[in-house]
């Protein structure tokens, strides 16, 4: 069985200097994977690395057996809901149905079978209601909705997201959790980029330690370990109660 | 009434009004996206990297026609544009100051090489001056069918790429996932955005053509919050501009069409900026004064419960 992301030897560099160096990594399929690690350590990059959208160093990415090119309309992305100007002229709906542009190819419009599961996955969030909304109007709950649905839309198999529960609301929260549990029985494989070290082991089946370079991965309960988590974090992190689950990140 | 018919006997009036028409019409299509992706010093940046390639393609061929003034203007805006994405890619210079640097460096070029044209025997005659401000009075059939043609280009483009050309300005990073080749389209709207300026230079000239790019799109931004009607109404105002500021020019003697657009423009955004529902400021300052004579009255009674 291939795996759905297989990653060698990867590296990637800004400006000439490295952010993420000797990746190797074969990634499980059909669960709900956390990447971890303290600000700076390559999160993002690791997931625009993955999607072919910085050039690589080093190494190869494989989705599916195959390099990106061929591969785009398997993967689902949520960006960070600061990454596009919300005072853009349209509506969430209209954003939503982006997601459909990909699997339309040039020149064709969305049809009413677009339409129908663009709302549908407006539904699958809770936003149906605000689908005529002006994206300008919305909280930053709601944002991370309609990305999160627009990701629905592109119907992939594999799902990337860059810190979904960042500074979210508890309905947006139970939203996303409840939609990471439909992408894993419909057996999609998803990457989360996450911050919370508490509810860590409540969300992800497996993590990836990241700082710079992958410096544990596998399932949660073998890699969610302080001496683990401390390396990753580098002596920024203070644990305050095992029990709890209960940590400090400088 | 006498004032038109005596105007529109004349027999340019009519192609000049037509003219300028179509340019706002362009103008005002290509300037929303130029707009939407923050690019609203673009078309100031074009417009004065075309005299370079003015000034040479008279060198070069030693003629005055309009069209290959055009080919001219639209090889050095190319240019131009391409070294502003090729700066910020690959350099670690921000947008707006690869902007100021192309825009200096081409249009001192310009200046350079125009001055020599004039200084030398046949130079005067060239008319190449006229580029800087704009003689829309000038216009001629020709001309005219020039602009109709790139227009109907560029709106043609617009249309058929318009959900490519809408996820380019929201969000390009999502584009390039769902494979689009986003550097192209990036230089494709570059290159549109090339046409229309050229298109209007010799209406409106490099100075004000700036302004007639950006202007529409930013009055229209006002009064929708649909891309596909922000275009529309662009557009429209882009017209409207081009037709009252040829009027205009036409009523009062020794008036140059060009900036009278300009000023038209100008008036329609200012409208739409405080008239305009929802956006406008006026509907903004009344929204505020309902919303804070609510919190006086709610203030007040809960005061009167407590007592």
């Amino acid at each position: 069985m291939t795996p759905p992301i297989e990653i060698q030897n990867l590296s990637v560099a800004y400006h000439k200097k490295l952010v993420l160096t000797d990746i190797h990594y074969t990634s499980p399929k059909g669960e709900c994977i956390g990447i971890i690690g303290p600000n700076g350590a390559g999160k993002s990059t690791l997931l625009k690395a993955i999607m072919g959208l910085l050039p690589l160093a080093t190494g190869t990415v494989l989705i599916d057996g195959q390099p990106i090119k061929q591969q785009r309309h398997k993967i689902g992305y949520v960006p960070q809901r600061e990454s596009v100007d919300w005072d853009f002229p349209t509506n969430v709906f209209d954003v939503v149905l982006m997601g459909r542009y990909g699997k339309l190819g040039w020149f064709r419009r969305p049809n009413r079978a677009d339409r129908q599961f663009a709302m549908e996955c407006l539904e699958k969030v809770g936003m149906a209601e605000l689908a005529d909304r002006q994206i300008s109007q919305l909280s930053g709950g709601q944002q991370q909705r309609v990305f999160l649905a627009r990701a629905l839309a592109q119907e992939a198999q594999i799902y990337l997201m860059d810190e979904p529960f960042a500074g979210v609301d508890a309905a947006t929260e139970k939203a996303i959790i409840h939609v990471l549990h439909d992408l894993k029985q419909q057996e999609k494989t998803v990457f989360v980029v996450h911050h919370d070290l508490q509810t860590v082991e409540e969300y992800f089946d497996s993590l990836l330690l990241l700082n710079r370079k992958i410096i544990a991965a596998g399932p949660t309960k073998e890699v969610f370990q302080i001496d683990r988590l401390q390396q990753t974090y580098g002596g920024k992190l203070t644990v305050l109660s095992t029990q709890a689950n209960a940590f400090m990140v400088r | 009434m006498t004032f038109f018919t005596q105007w529109f006997q004349e027999p340019n009036a009519l192609w000049v009004m037509i003219g300028t028409t179509l340019l706002g019409i362009s103008s005002g299509v290509l300037g929303s996206f130029a707009f939407l992706r923050k690019r609203g010093l673009i078309g100031d940046v074009l417009a004065h990297a075309a005299l370079p390639g003015i000034c040479l393609a008279f060198l070069i061929t030693g003629s005055k026609n309009p069209f290959t003034f055009m080919i001219g203007a639209i090889v050095s805006g190319t240019l131009a544009s391409l070294v502003i994405i090729w700066v910020t890619r690959y350099s670690r210079i921000k947008e707006d100051t690869a902007l100021g640097l192309v825009l200096s460096v081409f249009f001192g070029i310009g200046i350079v090489l125009l001055t020599q044209i004039q200084h030398s025997h046949n130079g005067n005659q060239s008319g190449l001056d006229k580029f800087l401000f704009g003689q829309s009075a000038a216009l001629v059939e020709s001309d005219i069918r020039v602009m109709g043609i790139s227009a109907v280009i560029l709106i043609l483009i617009t249309f058929l790429l318009f959900k490519e050309l809408k996820i380019l300005c929201f969000d390009p990073q999502f584009g390039a996932i769902l494979g689009f080749p986003m550097r192209f389209l990036d230089l494709l709207l570059m290159f549109l955005l090339v046409i229309a300026v050229v298109n209007g230079l010799q209406a409106a000239g490099i100075v004000l053509m700036a302004a007639l790019l950006i202007t529409p799109a930013a009055a229209a931004r006002y009064w929708t919050e649909r891309l596909d009607h922000m275009v529309l109404i662009s557009a429209g105002i882009g017209a409207l501009s081009g037709i009252l500021g040829t009027i205009m020019s036409g009523m009062i003697e020794h008036m140059s069409t060009g900036p009278i657009i300009v000023i038209a423009a100008t008036c329609l955004f200012l409208i739409s900026l405080l008239l305009a529902p929802k956006r406008g400021l006026i509907s903004r300052w009344i929204r505020r004064y309902q919303f804070q004579k609510k919190q006086q009255i709610r203030t007040t009674k809960g005061r009167e419960s407590l007592e």
